[in-house]
This record gives structure tokens, C-alpha cells and sequence, in this order.
């Protein structure tokens, strides 16, 4: 039984309790609600956990914008060829700090999510999320980025534009930036398209978010040749931010309710504005040249091999 | 404990073969026989081409750079043999040597799989970098082998590729990366993602202390690597009909269920959107990429 399947059992038994009047009913069915919730929503699955992070009602950016920051004005377009309504960024506001946001954004409900392209960007995307990167180091604005992005859309007009030149450009400029940048998984981090706004001097994920090559279907589908295998390879994947932490690529984990984000928001939302104003107080202690060659040698260091050195080895072989 | 020692010795193991083949491939640049095998194609006389379907003499083909003479269509080539048409002889040398790939995700056949290609190929990793001198220029050479599990980047390509951009600031030259890649190495899972921003930070390095960065994509060359240091090249130039692009044609095919344009991807459909600066062929590479490097050599005095 995966998580969906155990939430609805759990929005059954939410059902019946707003339809109750009997106290004492009622305290029995919360306590009940509370053992069900301990008994199987903890311990998740990395299947759970991609599922969850691809729940329809899981909050998007936008949604994470409205409630962390106080004020947000959105800037579109890419000044060269359109605006890419699956990126969204601008500037706002966070206690007494003026920020630049950046998000990639899914719909909430079906026809947002076309007009959204589901949350994959085009190059135009990445290329508004570069000029608005630039603008904001002209300005010494600190960036945060919110990551939710299945990954770069694969389609003709996209490759025609160049999807992997943009997303090049963006990992280039993003490494010679002399403001801070925090990002922030909040859902799926789906491969080049999501480091495509995430090379940043902090990370973060949420508990139930997934950040990884490709998606599991993608990796069955190549590896084994069958993508209904997607929930294996989610577990050898890792790409849970359990997993993460434990490779030392992340800075922190924000918790999340019992049954994800989307069950009870308001504490998430409140942890991440913590956070936030957290480590860009610690930030903007760093001089820009700090934060530079920071970011650089915090993704120089990133990698995991061997190498023999042969002066050690004369006279063995 | 015995697990332990059992480790030990696989290393040790796995070191000893690296000797082995860094004391053969030292015999080559020297001008001896290559540990590094030759050809891209499996044992016997002949070779047919995958275009036309004509079947040619082995020896004639290598001795028209991989090109099949008929159709003119560019088979893929081991790095070796792309070292050997591009570097003036004897002046390569090779330098990072030594590094291994682990399983940082413990994934089932993939050390498997990496011993296998070490041994087909000869080389320790897809990439290969060193010291070379094209027509008396000296640069920077990197080649990416799509015959070493189809050239995709892990940990060790992206440290490798680093280490090249390191090696050209240092010594101040130009830095010319030939590149065939699938992407970027599932196997390692997050850390082959990292390698893209670990790239594309380097060749920033580069680009800030003025140095010239050429990159050559060649077929194919698609996903991870292409979305990070092979775009980002001062000049990029491909190779005829060369596949090129972020997505594979067929995860394309299946996200939008149409058909694709003819030459959709190809290197001759790329320039004419503009996104590569000139298609050279295989036998005019060595005296372009020398007459760019000669322009680039006497901007620098003036």
C-alpha cells in the first residue's frame, strides 16, 4: 500500500470527524487519527517520497512566495524570446531583507498545469532566471531559489532554442556570482533542469522532496528497459534528502507534517522562513569574493572516486 | 574484518591494473605499440558502414580518419585514433592518470561494468586529457571516448575535465576538448549531476583569465555534458550529422507523440540555429582547430 492509498484512508477518517458531535466520539476518532497517522505515515519508502514530492496538492512556489515573504513583485519575460510561465521570478521582500526569487513552478490543477507546461521550463525560462540573477547581483540582492521541476521540457522548439546551452550558461554564470544564492527543493529536483537554478551556496531540501539525475521511470526505462520498475529504482536511486544528507551535499533538511507538506502547511512554511532569514544572515557576513570562490569549492570538492598514486606503488608491480 | 581486507585487496587489485596499463600506455607515446586499442569496431577484416552498407577493408578506413569513402559518414572514433589524427606525433603526453571510479551508490553490475570497459578499451576512464601540440601549437587536449560506457560523465570524468581546465591555467594554454558523450553517468546517481555545475564553474576559471577554450562535439553528444561544458566553448565546431542536443530523440518522441523533423538534432540543424559555429570535416579538423589556435597565438602578442 503506497502513500496515496494510506492518505485517503486518512482523509476518510478526517471526513467522519468533521461530520461528528458527540464529544467524546470525538476525541476517540482523533486519537485514533493520531495512531493511524504514527503507524504508517513515518518510516516512508523513497517510492512514498516521490510521490509525495509529485502530489497535485502539494504547495508550489508560488504558494511557498506568498506565505514566506512579505512582499512579491513578479518580473517576466527573457528579453529575447518569451516568457516561460514555468519559471517565475522577482523580488520580494523577507524581514527587512530585500531578496531575488526564483522558482519553477507547477500548476494546481490540470489546466494551470498546461498553461505551466508542468512545471518544465523551456531555455526561455532559464534564460529569464539568468537575467533576473544578473539583475539582482547589479543590485546585491541575495538570491533564493525554490526548486519543483520534473526536469528541462524535451521537446523540438526547446532543443531548437537551446535547452542545453541555456542550461550551460546558467550553471556557468550561477558560479561567478558575488551574491549569495540559497535554494530550496520544495518538491521534485528533477536533473539538469533543476541544478539549472540550484548551484547555490546553501541547499536545502524538504523532508518528502527528491533530487536526482533523471526521474525513476527514466532510469528503469534505460537501465532495465521497463519503466514500470520506477518504484525499484527509486530505492537504489537515492535520491531522498535522507540520502542527500548523507552524501554531505545538502546544508539542511526542513521537516514536514505527518502525510507531507500539503496535509499542514503553515509550520513548513514558518520553518522555511526561519531558515531562510537564518543563513542569509549568515551569508551577508562574506564578503562577495567570499561567496564566490565559496560556492566554487564547495562544487569542486563534490565527486567520488579513487586515485592511486603511482610514486606509492613502485616496486609492488 | 575480513570484509575489510577483502576491500583492500579488490583496491589493491584495481591498483596494479591501473600500473599495468599506465606503463603500457607510456610505451605508446613513445612512439611503441598503443594499449589503448584502436578501432571502434569488433574483431575481423572488414567494416560496414552503418549508412550506405558497403563493406570496406579495416586498414583503408582507419587510413581515411574513420570516414567511410563512399557515403562520407564519420564512424565513431576511439580517443586514441582521435589523438593520433589531431596531435603532431610523439608530442602527446599524457597527464591526471590513475583515477578509478567507485560505486558510491553501491548499484548492482556497476563495477562490473567498469572493469569490462577498462578492459575493452584500455584506458582507465572515458576521458583522457594531456600535453599536446597541434602543427608546433601547444595546447591542452582532451578527448571523451564514447566506446567507454558511452562516454558518460561520473566523478572521475567531471574531475578529470577539471583537472584539464586546471592543467591549461596553470601552464596558460589554450584548451581544445573533443567530446562524444551520452550524458551524465546515471550509476553515480546525484554526484554525476553535481559534475555539471563542477564543469561549467571550471571553464568559468578559464573564460576569467582570458584563455581560449574550443570544444568539438561530435556524435553524439547529448544530455549532462552537453548541457554543461561542451556548450560553453569560446568556438564550438561539430562534426557532420553529428547528433547534438540536450534530450535524446526518442524521450522526445515519447513526451510530445509526434513525429520528428528530418535532421532534427543534427550538427547541420544546430547551425542553422544558430548554436555552433562551423561544421568541419573530419579530415580539415587538424588544420582548422591549428589555424584557430595560430589566429588565437597572435592576437595574443599584439
Amino acid at each position: 500500500m503506497d502513500i496515496l492509498e494510506k492518505e485517503k484512508r486518512l482523509d476518510a477518517l478526517e471526513e467522519k470527524l468533521a461530520q461528528l458531535e458527540d464529544d467524546s466520539a470525538i476525541q476517540d476518532l482523533r486519537i485514533e487519527i493520531e495512531d493511524y497517522k504514527r503507524q504508517t505515515m513515518q518510516n516512508l519508502t523513497a517510492w512514498d517520497r516521490v510521490l509525495l514530492a509529485r502530489h497535485k496538492r502539494r504547495p508550489t512556489a508560488r504558494d511557498v512566495i506568498d506565505n514566506v515573504f512579505n512582499t512579491f513583485v513578479e518580473l517576466h519575460g527573457d528579453r529575447l524570446y518569451a516568457d516561460d510561465k514555468a519559471v517565475i521570478g522577482g523580488i520580494a521582500e523577507i524581514e527587512h531583507q530585500v531578496v531575488t526569487v526564483i522558482g519553477e513552478q507547477k500548476g494546481r490543477n490540470t489546466e494551470e498545469n498546461i498553461e505551466r507546461n508542468f512545471g518544465m521550463p523551456h531555455p526561455e525560462g532559464y534564460r529569464k532566471a539568468r537575467r533576473l540573477m544578473r539583475q539582482a547581483a547589479k543590485f546585491k540582492r541575495p538570491i533564493v531559489t525554490l526548486i519543483d521541476t520534473p526536469g528541462a521540457f524535451p521537446g523540438i522548439g526547446a532543443e531548437s532554442r537551446g535547452q542545453s546551452h541555456a542550461i550551460a550558461e546558467n550553471l556557468y554564470e550561477m558560479s561567478n556570482l558575488g551574491v549569495p544564492i540559497i535554494s530550496l527543493v520544495i518538491g521534485e529536483g528533477g536533473s539538469g533542469g533543476a541544478l539549472a537554478i540550484g548551484v547555490a551556496n546553501q541547499l536545502y531540501m524538504l523532508e518528502n522532496s527528491i533530487f536526482s539525475i533523471l526521474s525513476p521511470e527514466g532510469y528503469a526505462s534505460i537501465l532495465w528497459k521497463d519503466a514500470s520498475l520506477a518504484e525499484q529504482a527509486a530505492e537504489v536511486m537515492k535520491l531522498t534528502s535522507y540520502d542527500l544528507r548523507e552524501f554531505d551535499l545538502l546544508e539542511g533538511i526542513l521537516e514536514e507534517p505527518a502525510g507531507g507538506f500539503q496535509r499542514d502547511p503553515k509550520p513548513v512554511y514558518r520553518d522555511i522562513r526561519t531558515t531562510l532569514v537564518q543563513s542569509l544572515a549568515h551569508l551577508s557576513q562574506k564578503s562577495p569574493f567570499e561567496i564566490k570562490t565559496g560556492r566554487y569549492a564547495k562544487y569542486r570538492n563534490m565527486g567520488f572516486f579513487q586515485r592511486f598514486n603511482y610514486e606509492n606503488l613502485k616496486g609492488m608491480v | 574484518m575480513r570484509a575489510e581486507e577483502g576491500q583492500k585487496r579488490r583496491l589493491m587489485k584495481q591498483a596494479f591494473e591501473a600500473r599495468r596499463r599506465f606503463r603500457a600506455r607510456h610505451r605508446t607515446y613513445r612512439g611503441e605499440t598503443s594499449p589503448l586499442k584502436h578501432v571502434g569496431v569488433p574483431e575481423g577484416l572488414y567494416e560496414k558502414c552503418k549508412r550506405c552498407g558497403e563493406r570496406f577493408v579495416k586498414d583503408d578506413i582507419l587510413e581515411n580518419k574513420m570516414v567511410c569513402p563512399s557515403c562520407d559518414s564519420h564512424f565513431r572514433l576511439r580517443a586514441i585514433d582521435r589523438l593520433n589524427m589531431t596531435v603532431d606525433e610523439g608530442t602527446f603526453i599524457e597527464k591526471g592518470l590513475g583515477y578509478i571510479s567507485l560505486n558510491p551508490l553501491f548499484q548492482e553490475d556497476y563495477e562490473q561494468k567498469l572493469a569490462e570497459n577498462r578492459e575493452r578499451t584500455g584506458a582507465d576512464e572515458a576521458f583522457i586529457y594531456g600535453y599536446g601540440e597541434i602543427k608546433g601549437i601547444p595546447c591542452v587536449l582532451g578527448v571523451l571516448d564514447s566506446h567507454f560506457m558511452m562516454g558518460s560523465m561520473g566523478s572521475v570524468v567531471g574531475e578529470k575535465v577539471v583537472k584539464s581546465v586546471e592543467y591549461a591555467l596553470v601552464r596558460r594554454l589554450p584548451l581544445v576538448l573533443f567530446i562524444a558523450s551520452g550524458g551524465a553517468r546515471m550509476q553515480e546517481g546525484i554526484y554525476s549531476l553535481m559534475q555539471m555545475a563542477k564543469t561549467a564553474g571550471a571553464i568559468q576559471k578559464l573564460n576569467q583569465q582570458d584563455l581560449l577554450y574550443i570544444s568539438i562535439l561530435t556524435h553524439p553528444t547529448t544530455g549532462g555534458v552537453s548541457a554543461s561544458f561542451a556548450s560553453l566553448g569560446d568556438i564550438i565546431l561539430a562534426e557532420p550529422e553529428a547528433l547534438i542536443g540536450f534530450a535524446g530523440p526518442r524521450v522526445i518522441k515519447q513526451t510530445i507523440k509526434q513525429e520528428l523533423p528530418e535532421g532534427f538534432q543534427s550538427a547541420e540543424f544546430l547551425l542553422e540555429k544558430g548554436m555552433l559555429d562551423k561544421i568541419v570535416h573530419r579530415h580539415a579538423m587538424k588544420d582548422t582547430l591549428y589555424r584557430l589556435l595560430y589566429l588565437h597565438e597572435k592576437g595574443a602578442r599584439l
